[in-house]
């Protein structure tokens, strides 16, 4: 049954008697208010100068000079428009489609700007485009207004105009062209830059084009290129799946490019009694991980084999694996099952091996799988990463004249970045093109400050017929000009790069209006791609020898990956990303060594909490050849695969980042021959580490009833009381639903009139990828707190997701075991081996957990200035005027989802975030309050949405339709996992889903009636 | 006793006296400055007075009569041109300069090709009557005539308050001088005639000491004063940050009163976006050019005694400046200068209003909450745009339910629920506190 199960938060919490857990059950806030320290002290406050008289002196006297200051009412100026925008209305958003394109990033995005300046980011849901890495995608308008990007062209480290500027460079360039001029750029699968690149070269033609990707996916495109003869990446569509065996690929993460989540979250809603079912081998513990039916923990030299045991049985036998026979089951049953679904299965790998790549491809041609998209081929990776070498070489042997670097940055990326940044001393000509004076663009003589994705034009062709456009939201804040446009310069050419991609979009997409094309952000074109020049047959067998032979060298098994938040670290200076919680790990502000717990206890590694639950960990040293990177910190994670350790790229960035961004360890010199798994020695080195960790905060109290889980077979067979009950409480000596009228309490108000606004939350859908976090953080003005105060419990997100580990057990199991102990030796024994075993083979679910709304709600009777009321539409408002910050509201909330300002995060130094730079503030929503100092805030149900969409239909004069009543949340779910809308209107989608055998409320034992409800996860734990 | 008697008599006498002077300034002070002479007439047998009609409703958007304006000035035009052609001009200027006339041509290309209107409509005596009034002599400056007994004619129609206020003090004054007198002569009057004036009296206490020593009296008195101080308190510390009143003095003095008033110029002409969205919006320079370009000056007539015609125009010169417009090219120069006006209205940050709610959708006047704007020369804040006033304002005022489907269900069911006919904005949820705040 669902609720048997044992879920838990850290390791921390199954140790019965932990007196943390218990003490941060019992208290709401972690800190204590340290009174008896400051009031303690009776010698100090005698010795003091200041008597209680004076001290009431000054009080009153500043009291009254405050408010004799406060008297007189500020001048508040207003300037308009010298000539109106035509567009532009005071008051009113302009939403404009376009297209990031970061080199890593991809996707269709829809941008609302107010008063021309934008401010949120949002999915393009009418695109055909992509939207991978949804978080960073949401964050990235931030980086628009950061205050440390180039403002300027720099030549020598001195500003000048561009102007100057290219006549240097063109002189340099000219002056060079004996030698090889190398033009090392990042993936920008846009056609007119393609073509402007091909332009350059034939005026230049000492130039030579490298495209470097900073987290490569070369093995798998060569594998591509050699078998369809040209250069992309298959696409996968896993709404149509039935059957996924993933080894060792996060395609819930950015494995090749992301994006693949919503078309699977599709597939994982029970409908009809079918889902999808997902089997994932890996090491780490990654999203698709987390999300799989069935998770195997396995190191990456077993993932080799698996790959190859799966293409022995699919294709036929190339190589004898030697698999230890429970994992040889586990492979036995996904094959089986794989085979059994065929055209709905899909086989996919996250192995940098090229033979691992092209093992995968035949897998899947052999399934004939439909997942597995042939016709519409991703060309969002273009990497040559090895050619990379040959470059260095050659500078090294001063046969480079110039290099030219757009949208990279190798002297912080590059494994051997020593060698790169030393070689390039012998380069004359250094060019970088770049938003920001990163690493590599401090060593480059000439700087060309880039805008940014929301101030440029351009054009994107994510995949064979899907195009994009990128068209600018807001005038360039500082004296920019776009990597094109400096190539058009270079080329003697006068167009802007607006008009050149305009042309040519006019002469290649016949019977396409430029403006509706404009207006949408997409569209689509069938149209062949370019050949592959030279193609060499891959010879699987041989490399399937080699995927099995043993390797001998020792040590763990690192595997890297890229953070949902954090990326390949080009938005490093981005605070809400800095800040958003990883989902597995829940820490923020870092990156990590991860590691088993078995392992973690070989060494003596330990992972403790402080006494406010603030997460401490010990260091590591990880050595890889002659290079070691000391003091890693350490995160105990359940389910990491024995043997094998993770670590996150894309941090530990210095150059053009703010002092507090400045976090993490940059793991990149680790990414040899740019294969994210590695052989590594690692050791134990002094000192503790303190994490920004979210993961023990805001328990539940050790209620029950908070996630609900069953499997396919219980979901399909049994009746919903049986997986899904309602809580009974008792009355009169009888057991009765909690959700009848006879136990209410209070008076049940009447909400069938009007609007009755619901949330629904499909825990089967949610993949846990946090856009909504970040969403929510843009739309309502959320601040960021830093390092220290999430340490203290004080973070801010209105919407949390939580994560619980649940052993594979139930829990019944777990207290047969403990009553079978006897002895204090055997209970030692018995607790431990729960502990370990459990750790290791893990099930996750995501949680995201919000202000619940709840019709009869605890927070709004305790409050004594009643700035906490009910509204008739289902909303709790939260008047941030009334409230005097009691705190009793939060106290009383048994979601813990109220959150108090500690301090003033806006205009204040001690909080040097985007909220304390004019330029940072411009990302404000100004139809939301930023709230101040001693104020309690929460979730509000986005009510300025709401409002906004009853307000347009009132003006109109029309009936609201379902689908217009959003919250920043449920419009940033395109997985489908938040859905929001008015229950009142029967024909909605959230009204049929509150009538859904699987909806249940959030503790509703309680008896608290949310206005939130949530779906029973259901596993599809079918095994062949 | 005769002598009070004439005392008596002298101050009604005096009192009278004044009162007539009153009235004699009030006569003096509302005569009129209208009338002016009668004007030759230019064209023979044409009526000036139809002419202006004609002249504001057909010309006056482009031409000027003495001044160029988009096209060129008219005064003396008859000198300048034959009537003939000026008929045809007139009727229809294309034709003629296609007719190859070289005076038109040479017209359309000196005012860089700007077409003029046709008028087929209009008849040779109609365009006579406009000449004739483009031919008035320009009249004499009237302002100085104006100004002159401007500063003695100060405050209108009647005394101001102060004069009366003044008077009535001396005659205060010379009262109590005369009662004084009249006492101290009754006095010496009695003392002569041997009359005890004052009846000695046995002293008793002080009467501040007799209430000191009632505790009664002294508690119901604290309790009195300690209300009353508690009353002024409140009402001061209540009307802290309440800017009711507020009346800023501006860069550009813009006169409601002219536009709104006596132009009649709707609010949301030039605060358009008041229709659609949550701010009303200070109109956009471009919007008062819409008007400005044709407009350099104020007509004579819309002077007042507190501002004169120069006054007005040195304020349109202003807007000129801003927008870079220059005049005698009739061409914006491209260099602006937005200008800083100073915010009235001002809501704090944590209470959402919305404009177009109460206006598109409630159809509420603007004056409801701006007062009488078409009145005001200078802007002032007329509501305290305190919470209470909101509120007071939601709980009177019914929805508009009229004509707007989004209301039809909700308004039925409710005033069902509620047993009523219409529904108040308090009643369809205008007081809960998230619908402001958030």
């Amino acid at each position: 049954m669902s609720s048997e199960k044992k879920y838990w938060k850290s390791a921390e919490q199954l140790e019965e008697s932990s007196p943390l857990v218990e003490a941060l059950e019992q208290n709401e806030f972690a800190e204590h208010i340290p009174a008896d320290e400051f009031l303690g002290d009776k010698d100090k406050l005698e010795s003091s100068q200041t008597s209680r008289r004076d001290f009431l002196k000054y009080v009153g006297f500043s009291t009254a000079a405050a408010s004799l200051a406060a008297c007189e009412g500020p001048v508040v100026k207003s300037i308009p428009y010298v000539v109106q925008p035509e567009r532009i209305v005071p008051g009113v958003a302009d939403y404009y489609a376009t297209t990031i394109a970061n080199g890593f990033d991809f996707a269709s995005v829809l941008v609302k700007t107010r008063e021309g300046r934008p401010i949120k980011i949002e999915t393009n849901k009418e695109s055909n485009g992509l939207s991978a890495g949804k978080a960073r995608v949401h964050a990235s308008v931030l980086d628009l207004y950061d205050i440390k990007r180039l403002q300027n062209p720099q030549i020598d480290n001195r500003d000048v105009t561009w102007t100057e500027f290219f006549s240097s460079l063109e002189t340099d360039l000219k002056a060079g062209s004996d030698k090889k001029t190398y033009l090392l750029t990042q993936t920008f699968a846009s056609p007119s830059t393609d073509q402007l690149i091909k332009e350059f070269q034939e005026n230049y033609p000492n130039v030579e084009h490298i495209v470097y990707d900073t987290v490569s996916d070369e093995a798998a495109l060569d594998a591509f290129e050699a078998k369809y003869g040209y250069r992309a990446l298959p696409n996968y569509d896993f709404s149509k799946s039935e059957m996924i065996v993933s080894v060792g690929a996060d395609f819930l993460g950015d494995w090749q490019g992301g994006a693949f989540d919503s078309g699977y979250s599709k597939s994982r809603v029970p409908n009809n009694g079918k889902m999808s079912r997902h089997v994932q081998f890996e090491a780490n513990m990654t999203l698709s991980g987390a999300n799989a039916d069935k998770r195997v923990p396995v190191k990456p030299s077993l993932q080799k084999q698996i790959v190859v045991e799966v293409y022995n049985q699919i294709v036929g036998i190339v190589a004898s694996t030697n698999l230890s026979d429970a994992l040889k089951a586990h492979v036995d049953n996904a094959v089986a099952q794989l085979k059994t679904n065929s055209s709905g299965a899909v086989f996919v790998t996250g192995l940098d091996s090229l033979e691992a790549q092209a093992m995968a491809l035949e897998i899947n041609e052999k399934l004939s799988s439909k997942v597995f998209d042939l016709e519409n081929p991703r060309l969002i990776r273009q990497g040559r990463n090895s050619k990379i070498q040959t470059l260095i070489s050659e500078m090294k042997a001063g046969k480079v004249g110039g290099l030219m670097m757009a949208g990279v940055n190798p002297a912080y990326s590059l494994s051997n970045a020593d060698e790169f940044t030393s070689a390039l001393e012998n380069v004359e000509t250094t060019v970088d093109f770049s938003m920001k004076k990163d690493e590599t663009a401090i060593l480059c003589k000439y700087i060309a400050a880039i805008p940014h994705y929301l101030e440029s034009w351009g054009d994107i062709r994510f995949t064979k017929k899907d195009f994009s456009l990128v068209q600018p939201t807001i005038k360039p804040l500082f004296n920019t000009r776009q990597f094109e446009d400096c190539l058009l310069k270079l080329n003697g050419n006068s167009t802007k790069f607006y008009e050149y991609v305009k042309d040519n979009f006019k002469s290649t997409f016949d019977g396409l209006s430029w403006n509706q094309s404009l207006h949408d952000g997409s569209f689509m074109y069938d149209m062949s791609l370019p050949a592959a020049s030279e193609v060499s047959a891959i010879d699987i067998s041989a490399g399937a020898r080699k995927l099995v032979a043993k390797s001998d060298s020792e040590g763990f098994e690192l595997t890297l990956y890229t953070k949902t938040s954090m990326g390949d670290g080009s938005h490093a200076n981005n605070p809400w990303l800095q800040e958003m919680p990883d989902p597995v790990t829940r820490t923020s502000w870092d990156n990590y060594v991860t590691i088993s717990k078995a392992d973690a206890q070989a060494m003596g590694l330990e992972n403790s909490n402080v006494a406010n639950g603030a997460l401490n960990g010990d260091y590591v040293a990880v050595t890889i050849g002659d290079k070691t990177i000391d003091k890693l910190p350490v995160i105990i994670q359940p389910g990491q695969a024995p043997g094998s350790i993770g670590l996150a790229l894309g941090y530990g960035k210095t150059e053009s980042i703010q002092e507090e961004m400045q976090v993490g360890v940059n793991a990149f010199p680790l990414y040899q021959n740019f294969d994210v798994n590695q052989t590594v020695g690692l050791e134990k080195v002094s000192g503790v580490h303190e994490f920004a960790c979210v993961q023990l905060h805001h328990t539940m109290m050790g209620r029950r009833d908070i996630v609900k889980e069953t499997s396919l077979e219980i979901f399909n067979t049994k009746d919903k009381d049986y997986y899904n009950a309602t809580p009974q409480v008792s009355l009169n000596h009888q057991e009765v639903d909690v959700t009848s009228p006879d136990v209410d309490l209070w008076d049940e108000f009447d909400r069938s009139i009007g609007h009755h606004f619901n949330l629904s939350i499909d825990l089967n859908a949610c993949t846990g990828c946090g856009a909504c976090v970040i969403a929510c953080h843009s739309e309502n003005n959320v601040p960021v707190v830093g390092k220290s105060e999430i340490r203290k419990s004080r973070d801010m997100h209105w919407l949390r997701i939580d994560r619980y580990y649940s052993s594979e057990e139930t829990i019944e199991g777990d207290y047969e075991k403990k009553d079978d102990i006897s002895g204090l030796g055997s209970a030692i024994g018995t607790y431990g081996d729960l502990e370990v075993a459990s750790a290791e083979d893990v099930q996750v679910i995501f949680q995201p957990v919000m202000c619940q709304h709840c019709n009869h709600a605890p927070c709004e009777t305790v409050c004594p200035v009643a700035a906490s009321a009910h509204g008739r539409q289902g909303q709790n408002h939260m008047t941030y005027n009334r409230c005097v910050g009691t705190r009793y509201c939060a106290n009383n909330c048994p979601y813990k989802v109220r959150r108090f300002n500690w301090f003033l995060y806006n205009q204040n130094d001690e909080f040097d975030y985007h909220m304390n730079n004019d330029l940072g503030r411009m990302v404000l929503n100004p139809d939301v309050t930023v709230r101040s100092r001693g104020v309690m805030e929460k979730c509000s149900m986005c009510i300025q949405m709401t409002q906004k969409t009853i307000l347009d239909a009132k003006r109109d004069g029309r009936v609201i339709e379902d689908g217009e009543f959003q919250t920043a949340c449920s419009s940033a779910c395109d997985n489908g996992a938040i859905v929001f809308g008015d229950i009142n209107d029967e024909e909605s989608v959230v009204y049929k889903k509150t009538k859904d055998d699987r909806m249940y409320h959030l503790l509703e034992y309680l008896g608290t009636k949310p206005n939130v409800m949530y779906h029973t996860k259901v596993r599809n734990t079918t095994e062949a | 006793m005769e002598r009070p008697f004439i005392l008596k008599h002298f101050f009604l006498v005096f009192l009278i006296l004044f009162t007539f002077t009153t009235f004699g300034q009030d006569a003096e002070g509302s005569d009129s400055q209208e009338g002016s002479g009668a004007e030759a007439v230019a064209v023979e047998g044409a009526d000036p007075a139809k002419g202006k009609e004609l002249f504001n409703s057909l010309c006056a958007a482009c031409h000027k009569r003495y001044k160029d304006a988009v096209g060129p000035m008219l005064h003396g035009v008859t000198e300048r041109r034959d009537m003939d052609w000026l008929y045809k001009w007139i009727k229809n200027s294309q034709q003629l300069i296609k007719s190859g006339d070289s005076q038109a041509v040479q017209l359309y290309e000196e005012w860089n090709k700007v077409a003029m209107n046709a008028f087929p409509q209009l008849s040779n005596q109609d365009i006579d009557n406009i000449l004739a009034y483009v031919e008035e002599p320009k009249p004499e400056p009237k302002v100085d005539v104006a100004a002159a007994p401007a500063g003695e004619a100060q405050g209108g129609g009647g005394i101001s308050t102060e004069i009366v206020l003044g008077l009535l003090a001396i005659v205060l004054l010379v009262l109590s001088v005369i009662l004084y007198l009249v006492n101290k002569t009754l006095n010496r009057f009695a003392e002569a005639n041997g009359i005890p004036v004052k009846a000695d009296k046995p002293k008793g206490k002080p009467i501040w000491v007799a209430f000191a020593e009632n505790q009664f009296l002294v508690l119901v008195a604290v309790v009195f004063l300690l209300l009353a101080v508690a009353w002024g308190g409140y009402g001061f510390l209540m009307q802290v940050g309440v800017d009711q009143g507020y009346e800023p003095i501006q860069p550009i003095h813009y006169s409601h009163r002219i536009h709104a008033g006596e132009n009649q110029i709707e609010c949301k002409y030039c605060h358009s976006s008041a229709r659609v969205s949550k701010h009303s919006g200070i109109p956009s320079l471009n919007v008062c050019m819409n008007c400005h370009k044709q407009i350099a000056e104020v007509s004579p007539e819309t002077a007042t005694e507190d501002y004169s015609k120069e006054f007005y125009d040195g304020e349109i010169q202003k807007l000129y400046e801003a927008t870079g417009w220059d005049t005698s090219t009739q061409s914006y120069t491209g260099e602006t200068k937005p200008v800083k006006w100073v915010r009235i209205h001002n809501l704090p940050d944590f209470a959402y209003f919305n404009h177009s709610q109460h206006v598109s959708v409630a159809g509420i006047e603007c004056q409801q909450c701006h007062g009488p704007v078409e009145e005001m020369e200078i802007m002032y804040q007329h509501a305290p745009l305190t919470m209470g006033w909101c509120i007071n304002c939601h709980r009177e005022t019914n929805i508009k339910v009229e004509g707007n489907a989004y209301y039809e269900k909700i308004h039925e069911e409710l005033s069902k629920k509620y047993d009523v006919d219409q529904l108040t904005a308090a009643e369809m949820g205008g007081l809960e506190c998230g619908k402001c705040h958030y």
